[in-house]
């Protein structure tokens, strides 16, 4: 195979590709980018967004060569069926240092640079909503959090707010334009807290306090689903929840500490982690009210109905 | 002879001792060790195991009220498993030796009923395999149609919450534990001896053992079904997996049986590939595909162990009242997550390794080229196999693990898609100004790479931490990992088998049903799992069976052409069926004219598989050459051995086992 012929090939392949590139690239930033999951209602939402664009767009040109390429293989380079065992490629097609080389620093080039970037977008939304654990390294630049537990449970989410008395609510309400810090724990097994459109993700850990931060940018209702498999009903493990004017949630978060006092005085003390009693994960093995960490342990549990 | 190999092959009276006594008459036919006289045991053995812990754990239930013995169904499962393997003959050869007698070794047998019971040739095993794979696959292929038909609707339901998770659970755990043999299996042990020129296995015993326990890992991962079925999905997290009912044990036994085939397969073929390689076979001149089954291998043997002993504390937790993953008692729940997942990475790259060789191999066949970058593309997959081993923790970013490791791990999961990307590398330099002919092993091989492509990127947005809390959990996970196993491996396993099936069955497949099974298979294959990757970035978490109303229209579509991908392996088995059982044309030797050691080799391979070991001359890609160098030679003759007389020379003696000269050795070589 002549030199020219060889760059003939190759001058083709890269204005097709380049062509298309671009092409794809601009339809995709101008016709989807807004519409990409998770939206934008709040900074960690819109901090994915922006980071699944980014992606998407470098990817598009990687996927499209590997296309372009074995489209214009498997047309141009078919071969017919007599002399289709006769050799090909000389003996020069057994490697090239130059495309290898090439090859495997473009690779490496994106691999990182896609790397840092994802970094980036990680620590500067505060953790860019996905759960940090107990001691999150980024946190939000104000120090006016608002902290909202999220108790997981077979098959419900319930959330206190610790800040109004720790009443319980099954509608999770939210303040716009403040961070929150959504403390995610479970009382069984592991469940996973997903708030869609607000772009939080926290897997939920039994007597573990499972931290993640993010702020409202935008009024609206959103779906909480269950993204961990935790048994029975995991499919039907859902709620929604609303982004409130501040005004609006204040007024809302005091009554409903007013209305349910009576109620949340039945509650357990309020705590970041919760240990389960017998109708946990632990099936009544462990008794109601006894620290399994302490010397006296008593075995044989009494019943769920305390006989 | 440089060594005196008359002793390892059985030849009688080496050195002049009397034959030592044997014990294990040989019981005739019905009464041998076979598949029936196997399930016998299975049965026996949990009766028997059932009633034991019954015996030793009387009264004991882990969830009060619910007569549900653990200890009975572990102790059942797993002397039924025990069972299983002395019905097949396993326990022969050990039982044998500890007492101090010579076994008998299993009477060669010419008849088809030789692939019912245990063999010693590794052909056999490798057909063996090639049917209980096939069996594991059409089986967890009805569970996803199962699946498929649930999500049709997401109000309507038609089988109830716990049956939903339990036939979701069932489908992964079969497909995950048939895709760690599928490959290396049926294609691993029946290639790589002829593919290195040797005569057998390092350790037959071992391989037909690998065999038989992984039949009996099925059925144990069947049971579960009839006990309930286990609630956890094939991830099997605790403290769920601690709560749930009978089912978990046969999940958990399971895992374990096949754990130990899978470690004994790997080993087996990595002691095979470094020490039986024919003289001249240096490591350049190894195929590629036995270079992908040695990283696989090692990820094997290395990996596996994690899993056994995770399923060991899961049991333990379950029977014994550990709390290894207990978090009330000093356990954590993290455990589980992150012993699963330091098996559970490497464990997907067994899958996909395996078909990146078979790919490398097919692709200089039909394009006529050799293979471009050979010691790039072997790099690559000891690259992954290394790697693998470092980016576990991307599957528990949002878990709540210590917050300065997710960077860390996103970018050892990021760097190993490097070298993943150098089988496109390989693959695209061999297609460049090529002539390629379109069979139906080059079409399943071409569309491994289109779909791989699709996977493979999409599993770089998953590793990327800020998006992967957007897709974890959901159907976008779940599209990703179908296109890299199911669009990756299992194209490369059925373009594998549609390759190689002449050579291993000596009949050919007809080529019209070929391409229409690829073509189906590709589209719908295409159809069903695209759209998943819109319903889960549009919100729908996995394994659920109730999602949001405006998503119906895509589960529709993607169940409707699942329906449409399981008919059309259909036409597989109807093609296999009929051009090896009821119309059967014979296939010439070399069907496909490729350079390969196997193909060098008469159809059928008789069993000791090459009548001299071949001194291997060059590696098997010198497509490019007008009189390509030939790959081996078959007839070689001593003194090249010793190194005095270059081949080719008219001074003769042969290498044949009996040493004497010019005289092939007709008997098997292990007797």
């Amino acid at each position: 195979m002549s030199p020219s012929e060889q760059t003939h090939h190759f001058r083709r392949l890269v204005a097709i590709w380049t062509a298309l590139s671009v092409v794809a690239d601009v339809v995709f930033y101008f016709a989807v980018g807004p519409h990409v999951p998770p939206g934008a209602m709040t900074t960690s939402a819109s901090g994915q967004q922006t980071d699944f664009i980014v992606l998407f767009m470098i990817a598009l040109p990687v996927m499209l060569a590997v296309w372009v390429y074995m489209a214009y293989a498997l047309i141009v380079w078919r071969g017919s069926g007599a002399g289709a065992d006769d050799p090909e490629g000389g003996a020069k097609a057994r490697g090239h240092l130059g495309i290898q080389v090439g090859w495997i620093a473009t690779t490496t080039v994106i691999v990182l640079g896609v790397f840092v970037y994802g970094t980036v977008e990680l620590i500067v939304p505060a953790g860019a909503g996905g759960g940090e654990g107990p001691s999150p390294i980024w946190t939000p630049a104000s120090h006016d959090v608002l902290p909202i537990q999220v108790i997981g449970q077979q098959w419900q989410f319930t959330y206190r707010y610790p800040t109004f008395g720790g009443f319980e609510t099954r509608q999770l309400m939210l303040p716009v334009d403040t961070p929150i810090a959504f403390h995610v724990t479970s009382l069984d097994v592991i469940h996973s807290f997903w708030a869609y459109q607000l772009g939080v993700k926290a897997d939920a850990n039994p007597s573990s306090d499972n931290i993640a931060f993010t702020t409202a940018k935008q009024l609206g209702a959103f779906t909480v689903r269950c993204s961990e498999l935790c048994g029975l009903w995991h499919g039907a493990m859902y709620n929604f929840g609303r982004v409130l004017p501040k005004a609006q949630f204040f007024a809302w978060a005091q009554s409903t500490e007013r209305q349910n006092a009576a109620n949340t005085k039945l509650l357990p003390a309020f705590s970041y982690t919760y240990v389960p009693d017998a109708n946990g994960a632990d099936g009544g093995y462990y008794p109601d009210n006894v620290d399994p960490y302490s010397n006296v342990e008593q075995y044989g549990a009494t019943t769920p109905s305390g006989k | 002879m440089a060594l005196d190999m008359r002793a390892s092959i059985g030849a009688e009276n080496v050195g002049g001792t009397p034959p030592p006594r044997t014990s294990i008459r040989r019981r005739p036919g019905w009464l041998g060790p076979h598949v029936g006289r196997a399930l016998a045991g299975a049965v026996g053995g949990y009766a028997f195991g059932h009633w034991v812990g019954n015996l030793i754990a009387a009264g004991y239930i882990n969830v009060q009220g619910n007569g549900q013995n653990d200890v009975a169904t572990v102790l059942g499962l797993s002397i039924g498993v025990v069972g299983w393997l002395a019905g097949a003959g396993m326990l022969d050869y050990p039982l044998a030796r500890i007492v101090g007698r010579e076994p008998l070794p299993p009477t060669p047998s010419k008849s088809w009923t030789r692939y019912f019971g245990p063999a010693l040739d590794h052909k056999v095993i490798g057909l063996q395999y090639a049917v209980v794979v096939l069996l594991f696959f059409f089986t967890g292929g009805l569970l996803a149609m199962a699946i498929r038909t649930e999500l049709l609707s997401p109000t309507s339901h038609v089988l109830g919450p716990g049956t939903y998770i339990s036939v979701v659970g069932e489908h992964g755990t079969i497909m995950m534990m048939m895709a760690s043999s599928i490959v290396i299996g049926p294609l691993g042990n029946w290639l790589v001896p002829l593919m290195i020129g040797s005569r057998r296995m390092a350790f037959p015993r071992v391989e037909a053992f690998s065999l038989w326990i992984f039949a009996a890992g099925y059925l144990v991962i069947l049971t579960a079904l009839p006990l309930g079925g286990f609630p956890t999905g094939w991830t099997g997290y605790a403290p769920l997996q601690t709560q749930a009912g009978a089912g978990m044990d046969a999940y958990l036994v399971g895992f374990a049986v096949i754990g130990i085939g899978m470690i004994c397969a790997g080993f087996n073929l990595a002691v095979t590939i470094i020490n039986y390689r024919a003289p001249g076979m240096s490591w350049g001149r190894v195929p590629i595909f036995v270079w992908s089954i040695l990283a696989t291998a090692a990820l094997l043997t290395l990996a596996t162990p994690t899993l056994v002993a995770a399923g060991l504390f899961g049991v333990l937790d379950r029977t014994a009242q550990t709390a290894f993953y207990v978090n009330e008692h000093g356990g954590s729940s993290y455990l589980w997550q992150n012993l699963f997942w330091f098996f559970g990475h490497p464990e997907v790259y067994i899958m996909a390794l395996p078909g990146f060789g078979i790919v490398a191999e097919i692709l200089p066949v039909f394009t006529r080229k050799p293979l471009f970058g050979y010691r790039v593309a072997a790099a690559g997959m000891i690259g992954v196999a290394l790697l693998s081993f470092f980016v576990w923790q991307h599957h528990l970013f949002q878990s709540g693990i210590n917050p300065d490791m997710r960077p860390l791990f996103m970018l050892t999961t990021e760097l190993i898609s490097i070298p993943t990307g150098f089988i496109f590398l390989v693959g695209l330099g061999t297609l460049w100004k090529s002539k390629i002919r379109y069979e139906v092993p080059m079409l399943f091989a071409l569309g491994m790479f289109f779909n791989f492509l699709i996977g493979g990127i999409s599993g770089v947005f998953l590793s990327d931490v800020p998006v992967d809390v957007t897709v974890h959990g959901s159907f976008f996970v779940l599209a990703h990992f179908h296109y890299t196993i199911m669009g990756g491996l299992v194209f490369a396993f059925f373009g594998g088998l549609y390759y190689w099936l002449p050579k291993m069955t000596g009949k050919t497949l007809s080529r019209r049903l070929g391409k229409w099974h690829f073509w189906t298979m590709f589209i719908f294959f295409n159809l069903t799992f695209f759209p998943l990757f819109f319903v889960g970035l549009l919100g729908q978490p996995r394994r659920v069976f109730e999602y949001a109303q405006n998503l119906q229209v895509w589960n529709d579509f993607s169940s409707v052409s699942a329906f449409c991908l399981g008919a059309s392996f259909v036409i597989f088995v109807v093609n296999f069926v009929w051009s090896i059982f009821i119309d059967p044309r014979p296939a010439p030797p070399n069907p496909w004219h490729s350079l390969g050691l196997e193909w060098q080799t008469p159809t059928p391979v008789p069993p000791y598989n090459f009548t001299r070991i071949p001194v291997v001359l060059a590696d098997p890609y010198h497509y490019s050459r007008t009189d390509p160098k030939p790959v081996a030679d078959l007839g070689p003759r001593t003194l090249v051995l010793a190194g005095t007389v270059p081949p080719g020379t008219s001074e003769a003696v042969g290498t044949d086992v009996t040493g004497e000269e010019g005289s092939a050795d007709p008997r098997p070589p292990i007797a």
